[in-house]
């Protein structure tokens, strides 16, 4: 199955019975699976006018309390940026998947990890953030759809897969075997007073500003919960280990391959793969940085995760930066290379 | 016996149903002052109200009720 | 008897509208269709940005404030996640409807989307102070066209009854204004059948309510209303533009 298959079947298996989109390489297999199966399972799959459009509808099941997703790339998340910024200011549920390309502009259509800037500040207007979800197999396609839905649920919060045109085309096996989370009861939404409760309103505008400020803080106070309790990374080899990879999705499973090459050539090489973006793993970093002599963050772009690195290192160790971008992918071999670089500057 | 009364102080004063009234019995108040400052509408002759509402088909701020 | 009283589905907020602003009318008209018919319980409505953003507050039925122009769009996804049981309608000025919206209009008719939208055309933007709007008539004056709205730099006004009534997609389409008793009346029985057609499953219902704004045009509230008759209906026809199941199929007219 491709990755993008899998974020749509997961999605439905998750309860997603609404999907809205428009077409935009390289993520469009979701639309297409959507459009075949929500039709036979009394779900909406609706090609929307525009980004614009298809996140505002977005908004609407939210605000109606059903799961609901959309999928766009990079050029579209930008489009859907200000329905982004609504969805956090009104507290709802929602799943978007960015399935990066190259920019800026309408840059190319191979794969990126130059959104990570606009996933994990927020991306649209005011003071917010998303859940943000970096997959890096098919099988986590799946599985971090899910759980995207569960905590999008949980917070009243937009989760974002981030993920790339790499992973989104590539197959592999998947397992569904998942114990799915339903949706909790959200007696916030817009159902209908049925005539017996005052009505509900889903809203971002606060006139007053000691409100806004209020409401502001109280979101911020959920998101130090958040850091702390959904903060997730996976480690390997990194114990020991003197030169830490920081890489996630398509880059951190080239820098794996980097990582068991330098161990063949006897460096000391690890990799830490965050698999949430935001937030941010940084006591892992941080636990990391006692020992590790220096950190390469590897991305698919100019230099992007590697701030949050320095941030959650607090510059106490050198980091450095091996990258490709435009669509291009960065090789085991290119990352190996920065390892033995790295060590032979004093990282061994 | 037809009766219009104003929730006199959600009144802004705009007179539309001054102008709508076929009797011409309602105006803006001369001496009063509501509570958001503006001069009230009020039926000069409530004896001669027929209880058609246009006032109230008018109102821009539903504050009239009609009775007959 | 009591023959006249606010409606039930209104809640007991004041409206925060200038004096003399048609919105009041409208929203009233809205309320009292949806208490006639009984639907309260089972309505959620989509305010915009512009003057009546606050419109959330005045409804007594579930409500939504969706991003400017948005509201369509946002319709669409609340209809589509409860067919069967909801009735949704949008409440849009004619910055939000007929230019930063009007991508999201033209689709959500053009789709027929089972939704009841009531737009409120008054050729101006009132919350921003009074610029131009995209309905704004030629020569007109507003702060943003202070000699008076000139074609050849902004073009022409975008007529959206007329404009909708070209797609084969929406059901019905009706023109009307606030203005005098009579016309209350008329306005009230579109925005009525304007509901009636979404229970009946018939689509896309689109009222456009040609409004005053006093305020901004400069003048008193009576001036504005006879300024509707004078200036904007000459330019906006009344009427029905488009009703299919009564066979108004729209399109061109034959002269």
């Amino acid at each position: 199955m491709k990755g993008n298959e899998a974020i749509a079947e997961a999605a439905i298996q998750a309860g997603c019975r609404h999907y809205f989109g428009y077409p935009i390489t390289p993520q469009t297999e979701i639309a297409a699976y959507m459009a075949k199966r929500m039709p036979k399972i009394g779900g909406t799959f609706l090609q929307a006018e525009s980004e614009i459009a298809a996140i505002n509808m977005v908004y609407g099941v939210a605000s109606a309390g059903k799961r609901v997703m959309t999928s766009s790339s990079s050029p579209g998340i930008s489009l859907k940026s200000e329905g982004l910024s609504y969805l956090a200011g009104a507290d709802l549920p929602a799943l978007v998947v960015n399935a990066q390309r190259g920019g800026p502009g309408l840059g190319g259509i191979q794969p990126s990890q130059s959104d990570y800037f606009q996933a994990t500040r927020g991306g649209g207007h005011g003071d917010y953030h998303m859940i943000v979800l970096a997959p890096s197999s098919v099988q986590e396609m799946a599985q971090l759809t899910i759980k995207g839905f569960e905590l999008a649920d949980e917070y009243r919060m937009t989760s974002m897969i981030l993920a790339d045109g790499t992973i989104g085309q590539m197959m592999e096996p998947v397992s569904f075997d998942f114990d799915i989370k339903e949706a909790p009861a959200k007696p916030w939404a817009t159902t209908g007073t049925k005539m017996a409760r005052e009505h509900n309103v889903i809203n971002s505008l606060y006139l007053n500003p000691e409100l806004l400020e209020k409401t502001n803080i109280e979101r911020y106070k959920k998101y130090e919960i958040i850091a702390e309790k959904e903060a997730l990374a996976e480690e390997y080899l990194t114990e020991d280990a003197d030169i830490i990879i920081a890489a996630f999705g398509i880059a951190a499973r080239v820098s794996r391959n980097a990582v068991n090459e330098a161990r063949a050539n006897g460096i000391k090489a690890g990799l830490i793969r965050p698999i949430t973006l935001w937030p941010f793993p940084e006591k892992v970093f941080a636990k990391a940085a006692e020992h590790a002599k220096q950190i390469i963050s590897v991305e698919l772009s100019m230099g992007q995760m590697i701030e949050d690195v320095r941030l959650a290192t607090q510059c106490r160790i050198p980091v450095s930066l091996c990258y490709r971008v435009g669509g291009m992918i960065p090789t085991p071999d290119q990352v190996y290379q920065a390892i033995v670089e790295a060590s032979e500057k004093g990282g061994k | 016996m037809a009766k219009v009364t104003f929730r006199e102080d959600e009144c802004k004063g705009c007179g539309l149903c001054v102008d709508a009234c076929p009797k011409g019995i309602l105006q803006l108040s001369k001496d009063k002052i509501n509570k958001k400052g503006h001069h009230p509408a009020e039926c000069a002759k409530p004896e001669e109200c027929i209880g058609c509402a246009s006032c109230a088909i008018m109102c821009p701020d539903c504050i009239i009720t009609v009775e007959r | 008897m009591i023959v006249f009283e606010k409606p039930k589905s209104l809640t007991d907020v004041p409206l925060h509208y200038c004096p003399g602003c048609t919105h009041g009318i409208v929203h009233r008209l809205v309320a009292e269709a949806i208490d006639e018919l009984g639907i309260e319980g089972k309505t959620v409505g989509i305010a915009p940005v512009g003057c009546s953003v606050m419109a959330y507050d005045y409804f007594s039925c579930d409500m939504i404030e969706a991003a400017h122009g948005r509201a369509p769009a946002v319709a669409t996804g609340v209809k589509r996640s409860d067919p069967d049981n909801l009735i949704v309608f949008t409440y849009q000025g004619d910055g939000d409807l007929a230019s930063i919206g009007t991508a999201e209009t033209v689709h959500a008719a053009a789709r027929n989307e089972n939704i009841t939208v009531i737009f409120i055309n008054n050729a101006i933007y009132g919350m921003t102070g009074g610029q131009m709007a995209p309905t704004s008539l030629p020569g007109q004056v507003t702060q943003t066209s202070p000699y008076g709205r000139d074609v050849k730099a902004c073009g022409y006004p975008v007529k959206i009854c007329e404009m909708l009534s070209e797609l084969e997609g929406p059901e019905y389409l009706e023109r009307v204004t606030v203005n005098n008793v009579a016309n209350v009346r008329k306005a009230k029985k579109a925005i009525k059948k304007a509901f009636q057609n979404q229970i009946d499953g018939k689509g896309f219902s689109l009222v456009e309510v040609i409004s005053s704004c006093p305020t901004n045009w400069g003048m008193t509230p009576k001036e504005a209303l006879k300024w509707i008759d004078d200036n904007m209906i000459p330019y906006y026809p009344l009427g029905v533009y488009k009703d299919r199941s009564a066979g108004i199929l729209g399109g061109k007219k034959e002269d």
